[in-house]
């Protein structure tokens, strides 16, 4: 192993596709965006939420997003794509009707997100980054969503769907083939990618009342606080010569 | 004396609808927030500070002394930001929060943002993580129409804004001044220090980032007094927190206990590790926290005994792992992670990481050569330290004490790949052609 054998090469590196320009930014979409720029102290705060908007409109970061965002923001376009390009979230080419994101950092891949990755890719037919030809999926591997208590788990337009196994995640994917109502399993029915980038741009789609408060690892250490009885310290109860409660209440 | 588990962030999490403000005030909710506005914004500050509260967000700086370094003779706006990037591989605390208690952020965001004497606050969170976005969105919506947010709130003439704001993909912005160059519209890149955020954050004015544990515990120590929090815990690492199970362990899951509870006790509360199995290596607060092993069961999880015992309380973020797993290959995947996160700003982590991904897979395909052992210690030597933030640091720490802690396993990469020494689908928690939880 010797040192010339390092690479240091970034395949997923370059700009965005302006081959492409295709674009359903329209007079409404303008005024989205400018009503974003208008909601922070600077408005150059607002990019980041711009271009979740953008992609809500034109499935991927396109040349007229850009262009639009920078107009907005008095910037370059320059300056617009070497934001774009920076976040994992962007996207360069369409992502599919349903992005599907499998979470293969050390817990989850440890716990079977490899497997289940093989799996989806298998199923899908496609590798991650790449889309359907169909444009109907998406897929992606994740990094650690913050759901390591439900591992392995697999993102669905940014919607968790946890404790997975392959058996789960084939049902999944085809019912949502076939357009059928999949339920997250802490989250909302599941909608599309173009719609969920809306509502992380700011725009309520009405569906914050759907889904649990929580799921079930999240709540088994206060069940378990219920079962025995414990609890913090009542207030103005707490004196260094206080009893243990613990020994009061067992 | 207090229980072993003491819910108080998490107490809520059963209601039917917690996240909804009226049943927020069903509980007391924003009880806190009117105490907190008839005190002057000094008492308040006082009050977290005397609280012991250290930053939930792994650093574990004392929250209130953060506050004080504001200095109010600035004539710049002040701002409080919340982070809420969540995505240290392992931490996976406050996603739940805000999906099911929006409301105590939202309250904590107010007392914190008075006691600074903010008028604009930022909930920062990662963007992967929708229908959080759709529950704190909502949150911000029913507090301003309940007239906790805005102008002159509940009549006492404070004013303050808060927005919800999304990230789009980058673990670098769960670092404090990433996070502020994302929030600027710009791409996430630590900026050097000093001028520290306190003096020169958010569009260079004074700003206090948080993480969403610290801001949300802030409630409590209003109502029920700075005494009563620090009742809980130990002398150094008062309170409670959640501390995060995840693995092979049997019922993984969120536990909020005061600080130093131990490895051992969780365990047990947990169900031990799954059926049959024994616990190999964990890490004590997320990936970026050197892993410790079961002779640490009994080390107490508080910020001085983990440091004491040469790893980082961090997150509370408790990856468990049993003995069908690969020392190798975990490492292997958490510096791809680290490697696929830099943002590239510092020459030692953006091509180190690559540097030491290539390395570990020869380790996992067992085709490394003796020596390659001090080699990968003398790459992870030269990236750790040698960086703007503490990524770099966080990369490392795994490697090192994977080494240190199991030398052997790595020897064996010099001949014998990790997938023989540890048949991967046995570690999975289905079995390979189907099922659910092994």
């Amino acid at each position: 192993m010797s040192g010339h054998e390092f690479q240091s090469y970034f395949p997923e590196s370059g700009g965005v596709d302006y081959s492409d320009t295709s674009t359903a930014i329209d007079d409404r979409a303008i005024a989205e965006l400018r009503q974003l720029a208008g909601r922070y102290p600077q408005a150059r705060s607002a990019l980041l939420p711009m271009l979740h908007l953008v992609q809500s409109y034109d499935g991927r970061i396109s040349p007229r997003g850009i262009e639009v965002c920078a107009e907005i923001l008095g910037i370059s376009t320059a300056q617009v794509s070497g934001v774009a390009t920076f976040y994992t979230m962007y996207h360069r080419r369409p992502a599919g009707k349903h992005h599907i994101g499998v979470c293969t950092t050390a817990l989850c891949a440890v716990m079977g997100g490899d497997i289940l990755l093989e799996k989806v890719s298998e199923k899908l037919g496609i590798h991650e980054g790449e889309t359907t030809p169909d444009g109907l999926f998406s897929l992606e591997r994740v990094e650690c969503n913050a759901a390591c208590d439900f591992a392995p788990i697999m993102m669905v337009n940014w919607e968790f769907m946890d404790n997975m196994t392959p058996a789960k995640a084939t049902e999944i994917l085809d019912k949502l083939a076939a357009g059928q109502e999949v339920q997250s399993s802490r989250g909302a029915t599941i909608t599309d990618w173009r719609s969920a980038e809306r509502v992380l741009a700011g725009f309520d789609d009405g569906r914050a009342d759907e889904g649990p408060t929580a799921g079930e690892a999240s709540l088994r250490g206060l069940n378990l606080a219920q079962e025995r009885n414990w609890t913090a310290p009542a207030p103005g109860s707490t004196t260094a010569s206080a009893p243990a409660p613990s020994q009061e209440k067992k | 004396m207090t229980d072993m588990l003491t819910p108080v962030l998490t107490a809520n999490w059963a209601d039917d609808r917690a996240w909804k403000l009226a049943n927020y005030e069903r509980r007391g909710g924003y009880q806190a927030l009117r105490k907190a506005l008839k005190m002057s914004a000094d008492d308040v500050m006082t009050a977290v500070k005397e609280s012991g509260l250290r930053g939930r967000g792994g650093a574990g700086f004392p929250t209130g002394m953060k506050w004080s370094f504001v200095p109010q003779n600035n004539p710049n706006p002040k701002y409080l930001v919340v982070n809420g990037d969540e995505s240290e591989p392992g931490t996976c605390k406050d996603i739940p929060l805000m999906m099911a208690s929006p409301h105590t952020l939202v309250e904590g965001v107010i007392i914190s943002s008075y006691a600074i004497r903010a008028h604009h606050a930022f909930i920062y969170i990662r963007g992967e993580v929708l229908h959080v976005h759709r529950r704190m969105q909502q949150a911000v919506r029913e507090a301003y129409s309940a007239g906790y947010l805005g102008k002159n709130i509940l009549g006492t003439g404070y004013d303050l804004e808060v927005i919800v704001h999304a990230g789009a993909g980058a673990y670098i912005c769960g670092e404090e001044t990433a996070l502020l160059d994302s929030l600027e519209g710009r791409r996430g890149q630590p900026r050097l220090r000093p001028p520290f955020p306190a003096v020169a954050g958010l569009y260079a004015s004074p700003t206090v980032v948080n993480n969403v544990e610290s801001i949300a515990s802030v409630p409590s120590i209003i109502a029920n007094g700075a005494s009563w929090f620090a009742s809980m815990g130990t002398e150094k690492s008062k309170g409670f927190g959640i501390y995060s199970l995840s693995g092979h362990v049997a019922r993984p899951g969120q536990y909020e206990a005061p600080l130093g509870i131990t490895m051992r006790q969780l365990l047990d509360l947990a169900g031990g590790m799954r059926n049959g199995h024994q616990l190999k290596f964990f890490t004590p607060g997320g990936s970026s926290t050197q892993i410790l092993t079961a002779a640490h069961l009994d080390l107490p999880l508080d910020f001085d005994s983990v440091a004491a015992a040469g790893s980082l309380l961090g997150t509370r973020a408790l990856q468990t792992f049993d003995e069908t797993t690969s020392v190798v290959r975990t490492t292997l995947r958490w510096v791809e992670f680290y490697k696929h996160e830099s943002c590239g700003k510092c020459t030692p982590c953006r091509e180190g990481n690559w540097w030491l991904v290539q390395m570990l897979k020869k380790f996992e395909a067992g085709q490394a050569e003796e020596g390659d052992i001090e080699k990968l210690l003398d790459v992870a030597s030269n990236i750790g330290g040698r960086s703007f933030c503490a990524l770099a640091d966080g990369a490392v720490a795994c490697v090192q004490s994977a080494v240190k802690e199991f030398r052997s396993e790595f020897e064996q990469g010099y001949h014998t790949p990790a997938w023989e020494l540890f048949p991967y689908e046995k570690s999975a928690l289905f079995a390979t052609n189907e099922g659910g939880r092994a």
